[in-house]
């Protein structure tokens, strides 16, 4: 992976991401083959595909959780003028929602966030912690365990987590599973309001996820391929229309 | 933010963790015990025998109650992918693992400071008069075996048969450290005690070693 060298960047700028011929293999599987795509700053991409087309690859190696086995990743400030200084930088600006929660059951809800504030330097944290779990739906539970959460709250709290920093690169494995109707409600209130903001989001989900309707662009991977790109600017609603009538 | 805070931070999270389940080390202390007790009946030694032989049974109790508190140091990080998220944060990946070894050293202290009176009892050794130079060879000791330990965890977390594979990775490593500690805490049980500062060098290089080397590789550690 590649952070190239540093130019000025504002604090409220948003976070793109490039990836460059981009290949990843587990031994012999070959997860990712030769990727080539360009997220904008702003963007609102929808990653769609089956099960196993490098979807989750594609995103932990967005998050520098993986490291491609080829190509590189290039992570652009602003509307693609400047370069992030470096990987610690480009961190900061980046949050992420896995398959798993990440976070730590035997602490509790205000102690999981502000462990992570703690982690990204933020100031105001108590104040931060509490308004960010009043806005997931929270703040009555910030004492107790994350183990006495159902499926649904941890979810909650691991979306609540990865806003806490104000990323300007949002990656998004599957946000909405096991969120109940109400949960699905905060998330796409949320998503919305990050788009609005000019928050680049990069979202792997399925086609009845309804926050799809947020997407400005459709991607759409097949077999570590991209197989359908709407493209920058282009108009994600074909795909996701057709991927709707298959589903 | 520098290495140090973040490992603070990380070490404050890892003490909360055990103290608020004490899982850990409630278990690693009964197991320490249970060696030292039946060593003990097994060998009913004489106040000659133990000094003599006393010494490599308490690091080898040492050394077993390790490998089994060092094994989920890493892999209880696994259950939500929470090295995942520590991984993105912006913070250096020694603040992560030197955390680990702090909260490792300090756990492994406990039991060392509830197993070495337990040990002084059962077999009839006088510690009273080297108590300092007996805790500066736990310490050099314990350094050693909690930074080894710390990072063959983060190696054997990936692994399927990770609970075998810790033991037989770190125990061969160890030694030289077992050795070191067994000479150097042998020469304090004598009728007529004086650290043996060979040993106590030995252990010092150890620990210097494996730090350095555990700085140095800290980020193919830490990684996926």
């Amino acid at each position: 992976m590649s952070v190239t060298p540093a130019t000025s960047r504002t604090a409220v700028s948003p976070l793109g991401v490039s990836f460059n011929s981009v290949e990843k293999r587990f031994g012999s599987f070959v997860a990712l083959r030769g990727v080539s795509l360009q997220i904008l700053s702003g963007e609102f991409v929808a990653l769609l595909g089956a099960n196993g087309a490098g979807k989750t690859t594609l995103l932990r190696i967005a998050a520098m959780l993986a490291c491609p086995t080829r190509g590189i990743v290039q992570f652009t400030v602003g509307q693609g003028s400047g370069d992030c200084s470096s990987a610690v930088e480009a961190k900061k600006l980046t949050g992420m929602v896995g398959h798993s929660t990440l976070l730590y059951d035997e602490l509790t809800a205000s102690e999981n966030l502000t462990l992570f504030a703690q982690l990204y330097g933020l100031d105001d944290i108590p104040v931060r912690v509490a308004d960010s779990l009043q806005s997931c739906g929270l703040g009555s539970r910030a004492a107790s365990l994350v183990r006495t959460f159902s499926r649904g709250m941890r979810q909650r709290l691991a979306v609540a987590r990865a806003l806490l920093h104000q990323p300007r690169l949002l990656l998004l494995d599957e946000p909405a599973a096991g969120l109940d109707r109400q949960g699905l409600v905060w998330l796409g209130t949320t998503l919305e309001s990050l788009r609005k903001d000019g928050c680049t989001v990069l979202m792997s989900t399925h086609a009845r996820n309804e926050s799809l309707d947020l997407a400005t662009r459709a991607l759409v991977l097949e077999g570590g391929l991209v197989k359908q790109d709407s493209g920058s600017g282009g108009d994600p609603h074909p795909i996701l229309a057709a991927l709707r009538a298959d589903a | 933010m520098s290495t140090a805070r973040a490992a603070a931070i990380l070490l404050a999270k890892e003490l909360r963790l055990e103290f608020r389940t004490r899982e850990l080390l409630s278990a690693t202390i009964v197991f320490a015990m249970v060696i030292v007790v039946l060593f003990s009946f097994a060998f009913d030694p004489t106040a000659a025998e133990s000094r003599r032989y006393g010494p490599g049974l308490l690091w080898i109790s040492f050394l077993f109650a390790g490998s089994l508190m060092l094994n989920p140091s890493f892999a209880r990080e696994q259950a939500n992918d929470t090295l995942d998220a520590l991984r993105m944060a912006p913070i250096s990946p020694f603040a992560i693992l030197s955390a680990k070894m702090l909260a490792n050293f300090i756990f492994m202290s406990l039991v060392e400071l509830v197993l070495v009176p337990v040990f002084s009892v059962l077999y009839n050794v006088s510690l009273a008069g080297v108590a300092g130079r007996l805790i500066l060879v736990l310490v050099l000791g314990t350094i050693g075996l909690t930074v080894t330990g710390t990072v063959f965890s983060a190696i054997s977390s990936h692994a399927r048969m990770r609970e075998l594979l810790l033991p037989l990775l770190l125990l061969p490593i160890l030694t030289p450290l077992l050795i070191g500690a067994v000479e150097a805490t042998a020469s304090l049980l004598v009728d007529q005690p004086e650290l043996d500062r060979t040993w106590v060098a030995l252990l010092a290089g150890f620990d210097i070693v494996f730090l350095t080397a555990s700085w140095l590789l800290c980020d193919y550690l830490i990684e996926e």
